[in-house]
């Protein structure tokens, strides 16, 4: 036999023996498939960042026919669900009980300020336990009132008192809901839990079980066993790449404005950068608790936390930021919700691939070198 | 002589654990011959597992040079890892896949071509009575045939130098003996050298040659009966009219000029540390008559002679201060009863149908393969486990209703020791004196003894994670006495443990049983058989014989063995077994 025709049965042997194994062990379906399916369903239908339906008390002081045209625009408004009290004491006990979010308060000279230059008519007062709902329940108030003052300054045939009028324009995500950046954000972390999290373990699990030192003292060489583990775990990733695509198209209605392919070549890319991140932690654990650990720790929690897929990057303090730049998850949602929201914005799409290729050199070289058919290295 | 297949000169090897130094290996010279088995022989630690593996190239010697059949193993891992066949302790099987696709595995590992598989595989099978389980999952055969599979594997292609880390550790004698006669076949028909390393003493006499190592240094090679030779008219039986043989014993180990003194039936074999019988007048007195005669030298008489002469051997003697006492309550009633026992775990029966009676102050033996149900049994004993059906009486107890108190008249310990790794030896005599109940005092004054009786001074402060197997074992059974009981139940004391410690341990043991307490036993050694009162073999969950080990001799006794072992009686008793099953189905 030709030492290529041996290299070939070797590694042939590897993948047969890795993928029997995969399609044996439920647990590492249940990572693959199963995982995905409870997070995409937990994230498409459970957590959401929009404010929507929000409790908003109207105190309206005086009651005539533009207070009652102003609570019909809070009506209208798909945010709010306004409550009408008489006066802002009974207002403020509910805000206090936290039975409204905020209070819009239109005192008695209400209509007698919406013509003159003296201000705001309005007084609005938001709960800011929660910042961030408080910023945006602010803004969806604003709006609204901006879009009634509009209106009713047009009917009038009267000119605005303000003199600059605010037209937003929200681009990609024009509905603004949160699902829609979410769900393809979390399929960086789905790739990072079969990349890093199933393939550190399983390889521990090889020294767990003493099956390695037999591997090792079979011709097999480094690169061949690396392949053979590599490349079974390579489709699985990309199964469950392809079930999350699915599903946030077909299920959660994310719109692709981007390529397929684009997205699957990302894909490719990002899940050679996550098995070499299972492998290189694999040289570091050789029991499956550690390995569990270790790819949770430096892995999944960054690609959840750090990645931009929750958390505005931008907004992050600047050394955290700067932290970000080592977390391949970051470059990958990035793709994801460019291609996903924004179509094949290649300067986007290309900028991040490359520095997902330099980490995938970085991580397979490493693990590569650091790998030897030795027990004491 | 043809060219040495295996060459180590001058090759050291040292660990490094946290701030200290281990050497596992030093300065080793040895070699290994061509078309021969070769036996690696010695304790635990001794640095067998070290030498197997350098040999093979994973790890590396810190000095020398290893030579695998003319290949520089250091320069060429690749190259001697193409013609070597190595089985490390715990073959890695996948557990997951089957007999058939762990095979093909590794004929693709080690470049088979398809065209001679069939034939290859078809002789791997049938030479290890596999064929009828090539489908079986790994994870779903016995422990024998797991460690056949593991063979047949590391045989797919066959090796020109094949390295055995303790194949027949935990195998039953039956399986045992099977993977010897493969491996001869393999020296007769392929010419194949083989170094085989074991913690059985009775094994080396079935290797060609025998390498016998001590604390990472090789104490001695050749044939074994080099080995046994020098001790002929060193080793005797003795027995004596109106003494038992636990007293005989003990009182022959103290006598100058024996250097081992061990229970072999109803007499005690004695090995002398010069040729001739030295003075037994002491012992004789006061008795009554002393017998002695010549006996056959064995390979474990040299190990044992050897050792002894190496200093921190660990093996002196104990004296009759160090060994446990515990006060008597002489009488002859019976204390544990157990009556049609049976355990089922879904429609499997671990244990079915078991019964024997152990009176007090016996040792009593559960001899049996791994998965005979030795140890559902036991854990049916001491309340671990409910009884699906049957009785158990311990004490006049039925200790599942048991309260706390009757079982502090129990002492257990597990297989594996379960001691708290993360604890020094103290710490954990300490928790489990409390977990006893013992007040403080009586807390320190039993620590203090178990300290003293299993010379574990020195280590009083030492990690139990990096205790030398042999003090694990002292320091599980040390905190099994701690409340003194007067039931002791030991599961698989010995397993892993070396033949040194396992004579000491089996010392302390019959003191034990000098002084009443009652013990409960179970091992894989069938050697160890010779030290119970009585004993039952089990095999698959049924009792095959009950009896004095006398007895089970006995019955296999015939013109062409008039000297069963143990183990003879062993497989006889499970072909028996087995030739009736057939004839019934």
């Amino acid at each position: 036999m030709t030492p290529a025709a041996a290299a070939r049965m070797r590694l042939a042997g590897m993948i047969r023996k890795e993928s029997l194994q995969i399609l044996r062990d439920p647990s590492s379906i249940a990572i693959a498939f199963v995982m995905p399916l409870v997070l995409l369903l937990l994230f498409g239908y459970g957590v959401s960042l929009d404010a929507r339906h929000i409790p908003l008390a109207m105190v309206v002081e005086q009651p005539d026919a533009n207070s009652a045209s102003l609570i019909g625009a809070f009506q209208r408004s798909n945010y709010f669900v306004p409550q009408t009290y008489g006066n802002i004491h009974a207002a403020q006990q509910a805000l206090d009980l936290r039975e409204v979010y905020g209070i819009v308060w239109l005192r008695n000279d209400f209509t007698a300020r919406l013509l003159s230059r003296g201000g705001a008519p309005i007084g609005v007062i938001v709960n800011g336990v929660d910042a961030n709902q408080a910023r945006i329940t602010e803004g969806y108030i604003q709006g609204v009132w901006q879009v009634w003052l509009e209106s009713y300054a047009h009917s009038r045939g009267v000119e605005l008192a303000q003199p600059v009028v605010l037209e937003p324009r929200i681009w990609f995500n024009a509905a603004v809901r949160s699902r829609d950046f979410l769900v393809p954000g979390l399929i960086a972390v789905i790739m990072t839990l079969i990349g890093a999290m199933l393939t550190s373990m399983v390889v521990a699990r090889e020294w767990e079980r003493g099956t390695m030192e037999a591997l090792m003292v079979t011709p097999i060489r480094i690169g061949e066993l690396m392949v053979g583990k590599l490349a079974p775990y390579f489709i699985l990733g990309m199964g469950g790449m392809l079930l999350s695509v699915a599903m946030a198209l077909w299920l959660f209605d994310v719109p692709l404005r981007g390529s397929f392919w684009a997205l699957t070549a990302a894909s490719a890319l990002f899940m050679m950068v996550a098995l070499g991140m299972g492998l290189l932690i694999s040289v570091v654990a050789r029991n499956q608790f550690v390995a569990g650990q270790i790819s949770i720790l430096v892995t999944f929690l960054p690609a959840f936390i750090l990645s931009g897929f929750i958390f505005q990057i931008s907004s992050m303090p600047v050394v955290i930021q700067m932290v970000t730049h080592i977390i391949p998850a970051r470059y990958f949602v990035a793709i994801l919700q460019t291609l996903f929201l924004a179509g094949d914005i290649w300067p986007i799409v290309l900028a991040n691939s490359a520095a997902l290729a330099v980490m995938m050199v970085l991580f397979l070289g490493l693990a590569r070198r650091k790998t030897y058919k030795r027990l004491d290295a | 002589m043809a060219a040495a297949a295996l060459v180590f000169e001058g090759v050291s090897k040292a660990f490094n654990a946290v701030g200290q130094t281990s050497k596992a290996l030093q300065s080793v010279d040895i070699s290994i011959q061509a078309g021969k088995v070769t036996g690696l022989i010695g304790p635990d630690g001794a640095g067998k597992t070290t030498l197997m593996r350098l040999a093979v190239g994973l790890l590396l010697p810190d000095a020398g040079t290893i030579h695998a059949l003319g290949i520089d193993v250091v320069e060429k891992p690749l190259e001697v890892q193409s013609s070597v066949g190595y089985m490390p302790q715990r073959f890695g099987l996948y557990e997951d896949l089957s007999v058939q696709e762990n095979l093909d595995l590794y004929a693709d590992l080690q470049g088979v071509a398809r065209s001679e598989r069939s034939a290859r595989y078809q002789e791997l099978m049938h030479m290890t009575g596999l064929a009828p389980f090539t489908g079986r999952l790994a994870s779903r055969l016995s422990g024998g045939m797991k460690q056949k599979l593991g063979l047949a594997c590391t045989l797919v292609r066959p090796p020109r130098l094949l390295l055995l880390d303790e194949p027949t550790v935990g195998v039953d004698p039956v399986s045992r003996r099977e993977l010897w006669s493969i491996v001869y076949r393999q020296v007769r028909q392929q010419g194949m050298s083989v170094l085989l390393s074991t913690a059985y003493l009775d094994e080396a006499e079935r290797c060609d040659e025998v390498i016998l190592m001590h604390a990472g240094r090789p104490l001695g090679q050749g044939r074994p009966a080099s080995f046994s030779a020098p001790m002929r008219g060193r080793t005797f039986h003795v027995s004596a009219q109106g003494l038992g043989k636990r007293s005989l014993q003990s009182r022959l180990s103290l006598v100058p000029g024996i250097i081992d003194a061990i229970i072999e039936g109803e007499q005690v074999r004695i090995v002398t540390a010069t040729t001739g019988l030295p003075d037994l007048s002491a012992i004789a007195t006061g008795t009554g008559i002393l017998h002695t005669q010549p006996a056959e030298p064995l390979f474990e008489d040299a190990f044992i002679a050897r050792l002894k002469h190496e200093p921190g051997a660990g093996y002196e003697p104990l004296t009759a201060e160090q060994l446990p006492a515990v006060p008597v309550a002489a009488a002859d009633d019976i204390v544990i009863e157990v009556h049609a026992l049976q355990r089922r775990f879904g429609d499997f029966y671990a244990v079915k149908g078991v019964s024997f009676n152990v009176r007090q102050g016996e040792v009593f033996g559960l001899l049996g393969a791994n998965g005979a149900g030795k140890s559902t049994t036991f854990r049916m004993l001491c309340g671990l486990l409910p009884v699906s059906a049957g009785e158990v009486q311990v004490a006049g107890l039925d200790l599942r209703r048991a309260a706390a108190s009757a079982r502090a008249r129990l002492g257990y310990m597990a297989q594996r020791f379960s001691l708290y790794a993360d604890l020094t030896v103290l710490q954990n005599l300490r928790f489990f004196s409390s977990a006893y109940g013992l007040d403080r005092a009586h807390s320190k004054q039993r620590i203090a003894w178990a300290l003293e009786a299993f010379e574990l001074e020195n280590y009083a402060n030492a990690s139990s994670r990096d205790l030398p197997l042999g003090f694990k074992q002292r320091l599980a059974m040390a905190a099994a006495l701690l409340h003194e009981p007067d039931i002791l139940f030991l599961d698989e004391p010995t397993s892993g443990v070396d033949p040194l410690a396992r004579r000491e341990f089996w010392q302390r043991i019959n003191a034990l049983a000098e002084s009443g307490v009652t013990v409960l036993v179970t091992t894989h050694f069938m050697d160890e058989a010779n030290y119970c009162d009585r004993l039952v073999i089990m095999a698959e969950g049924e009792v095959l014989a009950e009896g004095t080990p006398a007895d089970m001799k006995a019955r296999f006794r015939s013109d062409s063995h008039p000297d069963p072992t143990m183990e003879d009686a062993f497989i006889g008793l499970i072909e028996a077994h087995e030739a009736g099953r057939e004839a019934v189905a």
